[in-house]
């Protein structure tokens, strides 16, 4: 009887062990499932990246639904985690079709269903990485990022400077702005560079968060009409005789003295009655 | 008689022809490929009829179908799925409630393919021995899952699925995949007998959970009729819920295999020379403190 019992306790300590030690190694590598290389993206309204992975059961329903091949199912040796979905914006990207196929298709709410227009989608955000190589930033003509961007003049535009190295040319440099950008990497795909020098990166890599208790004086100004702080005081200003200061015009409150003690006509000064 | 171990069944067929040695086996594997070619009939013929995989389909743009053990892991992540994941995971637990939980296992998983072909090559090639494996390590491993998938916020299993894994691949592709379809395969063959279904598979032991009160069930109708040529021990994958409907008579035990390990495969029907077995459901010729004594017998 002890030595049944004995055999059982040990028998189920054994097995407890290990798959408790199973589980252990599965946690640490689920952990580490959130994990993904900057070039994979997540297809439109994939919620959180950490969400992402209790919601998706790697259906591939969303795959089916994509009329371009862009999604694939990671497999076992890719960086992302096992059957879920993702795309390389520089091998197929996001044609940002205006009914979403692959949100549609979820069953689980893992690509968010409330995401019906496809300009709100946020993949990611394109990033000029490399100015260095960069046609434009060169002075030379490409603007290709620019020309295939579906939010042409929004998410992209064209902004001039002055080309230093020739001195008498502009350089039109296209600039991504990150609150109109959805990271369909049609920009990195269409990059004329052998590695693009435009690409899509996750927000978390792109972009900075403002502390949140910044404000910005013109952006209040604007908001509230005029002004939040009141205007300068009159200022009084005791310069030595015959200097003028003035900023921009402003500030400086003038007496109604002549500016130069000296007459404009010599001749007053001579026949200037000399002080008792 | 006691036959030869590595020829279960051999007078089976001389008795009873082919068909009736093989009628469910094959009735299986033509469910087993039949399910997979549905699946593949989009991707290699353009035929939509599924799409999606076993983890979750939809099919003729109008069924919608989830496992219900990756959407159990889902919520247990705290995640709120979508209502077409959920109607999706109780019509299939409805259906095994009523064909028996681990039907899932040995009709329709692919992987079953795989440790079958173990089993049998293991047998044919006399290999005995190796790693005694609790059966019940299943439930341990699914509880485990649960609690990671709790604790990390990810569905924990479907990162190293085989199941899943071996599904998603044949569809969406497998490159990697198929190491750890070899690694079952081996390790059923040499480490450990019917190592993979019978003992450690989490998914299986959430469809035993699942079924444990199904209707469809292989009963012992016939136990009296029984020569103890163990035959059906040696096909049976999960041969210990053969022993007290087959042998419990005299201790009052019923003959329907009430445990919720059996997976209807129906192998032990097919391979009894003396009509033994036969399908039915779990309410059939059987007195309640029978069921309650069979019960308790089986645990």
């Amino acid at each position: 009887m002890d030595k049944t019992r004995r055999r059982l306790i040990s028998d189920v300590a054994r097995t407890a062990g290990g798959v408790a030690l199973c589980g252990l190694a599965l946690s640490m590598y689920a952990r580490k499932s959130a994990s993904m290389p900057a070039q994979a993206l997540r297809p439109p309204g994939a919620i959180g990246n950490k969400e992402f992975l209790s919601a998706c059961v790697r259906c591939g329903l969303c795959v089916r639904g994509c009329p371009f091949d862009t999604l694939q199912l990671a497999r076992l040796n890719d960086d992302v985690a096992t059957g879920t979905p993702w795309f390389n914006a520089r091998e197929i990207p996001c044609e940002m079709c205006e009914d979403i196929p692959c949100v549609a298709a979820c069953p689980t709410g893992a690509l968010d269903p409330t995401l019906t227009d496809i300009d709100d989608a946020r993949m990611g955000t394109a990033v000029l990485v490399d100015q260095e190589n960069c046609l434009n930033f060169l002075g030379l003509r490409c603007e290709v990022c620019y020309r295939v961007c579906p939010l042409i003049d929004a998410a992209i535009t064209i902004e001039w400077q002055h080309n230093a190295r020739s001195g008498k040319h502009s350089r039109l440099l296209p600039t991504v702005h990150a609150d109109a950008c959805t990271g369909c990497g049609k920009c990195e795909h269409a990059c004329v560079l052998e590695e693009s020098a435009i690409k899509v990166l996750p927000l978390r890599v792109a972009r900075g968060t403002p502390n949140q208790h910044y404000r910005f004086g013109w952006e209040e100004k604007q908001q509230a009409g005029e002004s939040l702080v009141p205007l300068d005081p009159e200022h009084r200003y005791n310069l030595p005789e015959g200097l003028d200061y003035d900023y921009e015009g402003e500030g400086l409150i003038r007496d109604n003295k002549p500016v130069t003690p000296f007459p404009a006509n010599p001749l007053e000064t001579l026949n200037q009655e000399s002080t008792p | 008689m006691i036959q030869s171990t590595q020829h279960p069944g051999a007078d089976t067929l001389a008795a009873k022809g082919w068909w009736l040695t093989y009628r469910w086996l094959i009735l299986r594997r033509m469910s087993q490929f039949g399910f997979l070619g549905l699946f593949l009939l989009g991707p290699w013929a353009d035929i939509w009829i599924v799409r999606g995989n076993l983890n979750a389909s939809m099919t003729l743009d109008f069924l919608p179908l989830t496992d219900p053990y990756v959407l159990l892991q889902s919520l247990a992540a705290r995640h709120s799925p979508e209502l077409t994941a959920i109607i999706g995971a109780l019509i299939i637990a409805a259906f095994y409630l009523l064909v028996g939980g681990r039907v899932y296992c040995s009709w329709v998983c692919p992987v079953n393919i795989v440790t079958d072909a173990a089993a049998w090559l293991r047998q044919r090639l006399g290999l005995t021995g190796g790693t005694r494996l609790s059966s019940n390590t299943r439930y341990w491993l699914f509880g485990a899952t649960l609690l990671v998938s709790m604790v990390t916020g990810v569905i924990a299993w479907e990162l190293i699925n085989p199941v899943s894994m071996l599904h998603r691949g044949l569809i969406f592709g497998m490159s990697a995949g198929w190491i750890v379809i070899l690694a079952i395969f081996l390790f059923d063959l040499l480490v450990s007998q019917r190592g993979w279904c019978g003992h450690l598979c989490p998914v299986g032991a959430f469809y035993s959970v699942l079924g444990n009160t199904s209707v469809l069930r292989v009963s012992a109708a016939r136990r009296e009729q029984c020569d103890k040529c163990m035959d059906c021990f040696q096909v049976c994958p999960e041969p210990q819920v053969l022993k007290t409907p087959l042998f419990g008579a005299d201790k009052g035990a019923g003959p329907i295999i009430l445990s919720p390990n059996c997976t209807n495969c129906g192998r032990c029907i097919d391979i009894c020379t003396r009509d033994v077995f036969q399908f039915g459901t779990r309410f059939g010729c059987q007195t309640e403190q029978n069921l309650q004594l069979t019960k308790e017998t089986q645990r």
